[in-house]
Formats: C-alpha cells, structure tokens, sequence
C-alpha cells in the first residue's frame, strides 16, 4: 500500500482541529498576507505618483506578493505541522503509531495545498478591490505558477523539517528562515538581470526563479515562454527528490541518535 | 510450544562514546507482563523505545510478532502502542478529538463506541468536551492510556504509567490493566519506578543497571537471590552496587 488515505485523512484532522482552535494561527492565512499585499501594495501606488513609473509596476508587485505566499504558505504549513507535535510533546505518540513517513508528509503538503489555495483567493479578491488587479489575467498559466510555487513550498518543508530534525528545537527559527533565505535569489519583486552577473545562474537554479520570470512576462506580454514552466518543473523535481532524501536522512540520523525521543520528552 | 511476542538478541545501543544498552538478550512470552525495572539511566527507556523503533539500536535484533522494525513496521506498530505519563496528546484539541484521531490512524472499528468505554472505564468519560490541555496531569495520563487501549493492542508499552496518578487512582489503572489482561491475553512491558505496580501487575521482572540486566525472573525468585524482603530493598541494592561502565574505545 503506498498509501493510507484514513491515516492521511487523520492527520488532516488534527491539524485542522489544531488551527480551528487557536486563533493566532488562523492570522497565518488571514492576517500576514493580508498585510503583506495592503503595505506594499500601498507603497507601490504612492511610489507610481510620485515617480510616474511604469503602470506594470503595480501588477508585478502584486502578482508576486500573492504567488510568493503560494510558496511561503505550503513550505510552512509541512515545517510547522511537525513543530505542532514537537511543542505538543505528542512527537512520541506520532512516530510510534502505524504513520508510513509519506503518509505524515503527504498530510502535511495536501494541508499546504488547502492554505495556499484559501491565501490565493482571499489576495486575489482584495487584489481586485483595492488595486484593480484581477489575478486571472494570468490565465491558465497561473495554475502552472501556482503548482510548481506548491511544489518547491513541499521540498523547502520539508528540508527545514530535516534541520529540526537534526537540530533539534533550537532549530526552530529554520522553519520561518528557509523561504526568506531562498527570496533574494527568487527574483520575486525584481527581474534576475537585476542580480549581480555572478549571481543570476545561482538565481536561475531555483524554480521560483522562473516562476517570477515567467509571470511578469506574462502580465507584460501577455504570453508566457513555455519554457520558464518547464525548467521551473524540472527543478521542483530534483529539489523535491534531494530534499526528500535529505529529510530521510535526518529522521534515519533521529532514530539512531535516539533524537525523536530526547525532542519529545 | 512458547509463543514470543518479542525476542531481544545482542541488543546493544550507543551513544556516542557512551554505552546506553549493553547486549541485551530476552525474550517476553504471549500474554506475559513483563516489568522493566533499573535506576535512572539504567537503560529501561532506551530499551522501551528500540522496542518501538523510535531509537534504533547499534546493534543487535529485536523481533516482535516474528518480524523486525525494519522490514515490516506498519503491520507491527499496528498490533502494538505505547502509553507515557510523560508524553501528552495535542494540548488544544479536546479529548474526544485526539481519541478520534488515534482512532483514525489505528483504524479502530466502531471508534465512537470504543472510545466511549475506554473513557468509561478510566473514569474520564466526563472529560469528552474538555480541552485536554485542561486536565489535571492524572487525567492526561488516563486519556494517554485510553488512546494506547483504542486499537486492543496486543503488545502494550508502558513508560512509567501511574507516575502522576494518586495511589487511588494507581490502584483502579493495575486493575483495569490486569482486566485487559486476563480478557484480551496482552503482553504488557511495564517500565516503573513504582515496586508497588510491578508487584501487583508483572509476572515477571527483568533489572537493568548501567545498560545490562542484572536480574531476570518472577518478583518472588529476585527477592530470594538478593535475600530481601522487599523488592524496594532489592532495587536500593542493585541501584547502589559498584558500576560496571563500559565505553565505546
């Protein structure tokens, strides 16, 4: 069996039951994005007055705001339902009970697929009211965006989850350290070719690159070059399987260390 | 025929340069209860916790239901779980919630009606609606023995589990164990500080010092080889008798 979907099922369950009840964290969908897109959203508009700049400006910045919380949300979501059970001291429960390893990961990145989509929506609507930005310009691409930003939000998860796993609680701070370590070179508000030369192929490295890449051509021309999907795809798939086997890694190391069990007491 | 529930072969875990567990050899028999006993650091945890392939060990093998961790974990963690006075459920959920959940991922049938008498039984089926962050540390530790009881295990692990109940309460868990027992045949390894649950509730006792056993048999025979009249008395003297420590060179 690849697969135990009620066990999948369970895990969703908790993890919803954990955010149905603390309000604090529903302000990871509802209120940090939402403040993300207001303020800079805002600061774009005022700095198009005084500049008269570019009117694309404001789509790209906007764009990018609601795509990089796409990637911010599900890596959090995978690194953060482990920390649940690790502040919980429920760690124990977790790993001695009939939960295949892709069975906990899979209820994490399907809980990350659900809060990216809810971040999605709600940007997109205040995006319409406030800044006239209709997020379905992007047309069908945007599911492509969308998917491979999911995607390599899963392996960045679950590559932090790895450091807690190896470093234990003081390791921690890695879950909300990752995506903003990987942002500079993500070209998430500003083109690759803004980088220094040395740079740019370190940028192009990473599937949010072209992701970015590919959606300000997109708002710009109204046409996307298939290949930014693609390379962006590609990449996912290696991050996705070395982030996989570095994760294995360290939960293997947890076991031999006898980590799991100095973490959760 | 003797049924083996687990079978421990050279068992030996390290830390670093540090020997935790020291090429332990045992076996625990179908529908034994088996008392794990030593001082702190004696070992018994780490032994716990190679049992359920939380830690893995150095060396060595562990087989449980004939089979090892490795090669078929899912269908051994199944038939077995575990119960800690020092492990919580999820603090925000409420009572029934986290029992809902383990139900889930044990797969238990009827789960509502399970749930309900295993809540019954510890006397906690008042608590359903409280949120389990609430309860009093004894409550946690009967909701930990409920969740542990969902899917009528066959092999039960216990890590000291009437640390945190008053000597009333203490007294009702041996019983309702005992009645598990005697009803479902479960093997139970008990590990407690507490000689008062191991004397009602094990048959037999194995003693750990610095990571190896010192004593195997029933509660009677161990108090006869160290001519005690307790097996408080037979736990100081081991517990004080010169270390046998080993390093890894």
């Amino acid at each position: 069996m690849i697969m135990n979907w009620r066990v999948v099922r369970a895990l969703i369950l908790k993890y919803a039951y954990v955010c149905s009840r603390n309000t604090f964290r529903t302000m990871d969908v509802f209120f940090w994005p939402v403040m993300d897109l207001l303020v800079w959203g805002f600061l774009t508009v005022y700095m198009m007055r005084v500049n008269h700049g570019v009117p694309s400006l404001v789509t790209f910045l906007i764009a990018a705001i609601i795509l990089w919380n796409v990637f911010y949300r599900a890596q959090q979501v995978v690194a953060v339902s482990f920390l649940d059970d690790l502040w919980s001291r429920n760690l124990i429960n977790i790993f001695v009970a009939p939960i295949r390893t892709r069975e906990y990961v899979g209820a994490a990145f399907i809980m990350g697929l659900v809060q990216s989509t809810i971040v999605v929506v709600l940007l997109g609507l205040l995006a319409v009211a406030f800044y006239k930005f209709n997020l379905l310009q992007l047309g069908l691409c945007f599911a492509a965006l969308f998917g491979n930003l999911l995607l390599m939000g899963w392996a960045m998860g679950m590559l932090a989850t790895g450091f807690i796993l190896r470093w234990g609680p003081p390791a921690e701070a890695l879950a909300w350290a990752v995506p903003i370590l990987v942002q500079p070179i993500s070209a998430v508000f500003y083109p690759v070719s803004v980088l220094p030369a040395w740079l740019q192929p370190v940028a192009l490295c990473t599937p949010s690159a072209h992701v970015f890449e590919g959606m300000r051509q997109m708002l710009e021309t109204g046409r996307i070059d298939p290949s930014h999907i693609w390379c962006a795809f590609l990449l996912n798939i290696v991050l996705m399987i070395a982030c996989g086997a570095v994760f294995n890694w360290f939960l293997a190391g947890a076991r031999r260390r006898g980590f799991l069990a100095k973490y959760a007491t | 025929m003797v049924n083996n529930v687990i079978e421990v072969r050279g068992l030996r875990k390290e830390f670093g340069n540090t020997v935790a567990v020291h090429d332990l050899n045992f076996d625990v028999r179908q529908g034994e209860i088996l008392g794990l006993l030593g001082a702190n650091g004696a070992g018994k945890t780490t032994t716990l916790y190679m049992l359920l392939g939380l830690t893995s060990q150095t060396r060595g093998s562990i087989n449980i239901f004939g089979s090892t961790i490795e090669k078929n974990r899912i269908g051994i963690l199944r038939r077995m779980n575990f119960a800690s006075a020092y492990q919580f459920l999820p603090y925000n959920l409420k009572v029934i919630e986290n029992l809902h959940v383990f139900a889930e991922i044990y797969e238990v049938k009827d789960s509502k009606k399970k749930m309900q008498h295993l809540l019954e039984l510890f006397e906690v089926a008042h608590l359903g609606d409280k949120i389990t962050g609430s309860l009093s540390s004894g409550e946690q530790t009967r909701l930990n023995l409920c969740k542990a009881l969902l899917n009528d295990p066959q092999l039960l692990l216990l890590d000291e589990p009437t640390a945190s109940l008053d000597p009333d309460q203490a007294d009702k868990v041996r019983k309702v164990l005992l009645d598990l027992h005697r009803q479902q045949g479960m093997t139970i390894v008990n590990t407690s500080h507490n000689m008062l649950d191991v004397e009602e509730l094990c048959d037999r006792i194995l003693f750990m010092q610095h990571g190896r056993i010192v004593a195997d048999g029933h509660t009677d025979e161990i108090k006869q080889k160290y001519k005690s009249e307790s097996l408080e008395e037979v736990f100081i003297t081991i517990a004080r008798s010169s270390p046998i420590l080993e390093k890894v060179s």
